[in-house]
């Protein structure tokens, strides 16, 4: 792509940015964050955890409460207003101008800022290439798919060269299928043109394959910034660990460098003093072999066939099952006895009241 | 072809029945204002010497209704269309409020905000005398009309949304508001100009009262003409009033059409 030298992505930085809004909600408790330049940053949660209010207070479309500051590259931007921040937007219901057609919409922003019309098409027809929608240049925006509107709406937000990308769940209206060919591009995109990137999800899956971190976000406060791996292997609070993915939990005690629950016991060397629950993911978790000696024993309780795999659902003693991911080959059956093994080395517990 | 069977030629029989209700007096209206002679019927003879009284003795009624029109279009259009942006942007009660305080003036009587006017402002010298007298009360009843279908519109799209797609890209609010929100409004403001006008147009209660022997409107010279002249001259006024608001209609429709699509047309 030529031209995009001029794409200078800048680091984004949050200093105790709290938001209330006029109705009294706090939506969000004074926080700081750094994005560096270039980087993708995942805000995940629950609805109303306080994500999209984050990212609208770096666009500039609300106001942090007093105290709080936005900078871009150390530059204090708090004052500024949307338009005058140069961040591309990128919503979850489009926001194209039905007034304007596909090309109308992209050469929108260059237009309002006085672009020459020669240098504008030539932008236009670049970004219209990347996002291969050449072919529907000319289409009316109520004649398009909700993917085609989407990398319109990409194309529109990214011909301004904006200093980072805004996204506000962009692929959650559409369906399953595109969701996961978009969410490939969307990764190549952000990669090839090293931009910054915040990029806002309730879907964990998706902030898995996008986000170079992931930031956790639960009742207007950061659970836990880091690496999707970070985020994934080591949760930091029982939020965290139950939102991420599926969790196993045991209650039992210590004993010996093993840990002991209702429904058997599992060699844990490194176990934490006084740690009193174990957590482990559905794939640390296998079924015993023939002649070996299972750590827990259970009964299925429903069992899915997912092709590759079966999803056991197993009671071993606690009022929530065990799942366990186990090898497709034999078919299973309600009431079936399970013995199960847990690797040692990907179990771990939460800090008391985490 | 299918045989049709009875209910098929009893439903067609009975929709022309009504239609013909509705549409006859509207011919034999428009006739009896061409006929020589209403009384004895159309032996009598056509002619256009009732039209030409009327453009004679009328014509300024004519253009002042027209005049009117337009001059509430205009100021509805610029009092209207910002109020319904604050209305649909606005999110308290205060503002739903208000969405229901403006459908005031079209429920209280005509007559009545006629009477609060005179009393109010009756005095204040030109004023009183001049056409913008019933004009003030034109858009006052008016107004209603056009921020209620330009509201509609604005709630049906996502307005928010919109203009922070278009800020976000570095528009600025007036050029949010002139070539985002407002085209993607242009239904709702073609709805409400064409109520706006011919509203206008016909307003008779109000203008009634509020008008002078040289601020006659259309209604009011017909009312005039149908009390004290023939009943051809009436009828003949209706005909005239027809050919004057209909072009207009027309005209008011192809102006706000998609530019897209009157390019295609012209093309």
């Amino acid at each position: 792509m030529s031209g995009n030298d001029a794409l200078r992505p800048v680091s984004v930085r949050l200093e105790r940015c709290g938001k209330t809004f006029a109705d009294g909600t706090k939506a969000l408790e004074p926080l700081d964050l750094e994005i560096a330049a270039g980087e993708t940053a995942v805000f995940l949660g629950p609805s109303g955890c306080g994500k999209t209010t984050t990212l609208r207070l770096i666009a500039g479309l609300e106001m942090p409460d007093p105290g709080g500051r936005v900078l871009f590259d150390g530059v204090d931007v708090t004052a500024l207003p949307v338009e005058k921040r140069n961040v591309g937007l990128v919503f979850q219901s489009y926001a194209l101008f039905p007034n304007m057609d596909v090309r109308g919409n992209v050469a929108y922003g260059l237009r309002v800022r006085g672009m020459a019309k020669t240098e504008r098409e030539k932008r236009v027809d670049e970004m219209l290439a990347m996002m291969r929608i050449e072919a529907l240049a000319h289409r009316r925006i109520d004649q398009l798919s909700g993917g085609q509107r989407q990398r319109v709406a990409l194309a529109r937000a990214l011909a301004v060269r904006p200093r980072a990308l805004l996204l506000d769940e962009p692929l959650t209206a559409l369906d399953a299928k595109l969701r996961d060919v978009l969410r490939v591009e969307i990764d190549a995109l952000l990669r090839r043109l090293g931009i910054t990137a915040i990029y806002v999800t309730h879907d964990q899956a998706e902030a898995m394959a996008l986000g170079d971190r992931i930031v956790v976000m639960d009742h207007g406060r950061v659970a836990q910034a880091g690496t999707p791996r970070e985020i994934y292997q080591a949760p930091a609070t029982r939020f965290v660990a139950e939102f991420i993915g599926t969790m196993n939990r045991l209650a039992g005690r210590c004993e010996s460098g093993r840990f002991v629950t209702a429904a058997g016991a599992i060699p844990w060397p490194e176990a934490p003093a006084g740690a009193r629950e174990i957590l482990f993911r559905p794939e640390a978790v296998r079924l015993a072999a023939d002649g070996e000696t299972p750590h827990l024993a259970g009964e299925v309780i429903s069992a899915f066939f997912m092709g590759d795999h079966t999803r056991l659902f197993v009671a071993a003693g606690e009022a929530a099952p065990l799942v366990v991911e186990a090898a497709a080959r034999r078919p299973f059956a309600r009431g079936d006895k399970v013995g199960l093994v847990v690797d040692p080395a990907a179990v771990l517990t939460l800090k008391d009241n985490a | 072809m299918k045989k049709r069977g009875g209910l098929f030629w009893f439903q067609l029989g009975f929709t022309l029945l009504i239609v013909s209700f509705l549409i006859v007096p509207v011919i034999l209206s428009m006739l009896a204002g061409l006929t020589v002679n209403y009384q004895s019927g159309l032996e009598s003879g056509l002619t256009f010497r009732w039209v030409t009284a009327v453009w004679e003795g009328y014509r300024q009624t004519i253009f002042l209704s027209i005049a009117l029109a337009l001059a509430s279009l205009a100021a509805t259009l610029v009092l209207g269309v910002p109020a319904a942006y604050v209305l649909a942007r606005a999110r308290g009660g205060w503002a739903r409020a208000i969405e229901e305080l403006l459908v005031m003036p079209v429920a209280v009587p005509g007559l009545a905000t006629a009477l609060a006017l005179i009393v109010a402002y009756g005095t204040w010298g030109g004023f009183r005398t001049s056409w913008t007298f019933i004009l003030v009360g034109h858009v006052l009843f008016t107004l209603p009309f056009m921020v209620r279908s330009v509201l509609a519109v604005m709630h049906a799209i996502d307005l928010k949304t919109l203009e922070e797609g278009a800020a976000s890209l570095g528009a600025s609010f007036g050029q949010r508001f002139f070539q985002v929100i407002l085209p993607n409004c242009r239904s709702g403001i073609l709805a409400g100009a064409l109520m706006v006008v011919t509203l206008s147009m016909g307003e008779f209660n109000m203008t009634w009262l509020l008008h002078t022997p040289l601020t006659k409107t259309l209604p009011v010279g017909l009312a005039d003409a149908y009390a004290s002249l023939r009943l051809e001259i009436g009828s003949a006024y209706t005909l005239v009033f027809f050919v004057m608001i209909v072009p207009l209609l027309v005209a008011i429709q192809w102006a706000a059409r998609e530019p897209r699509a009157r390019r295609m047309e012209r093309a």
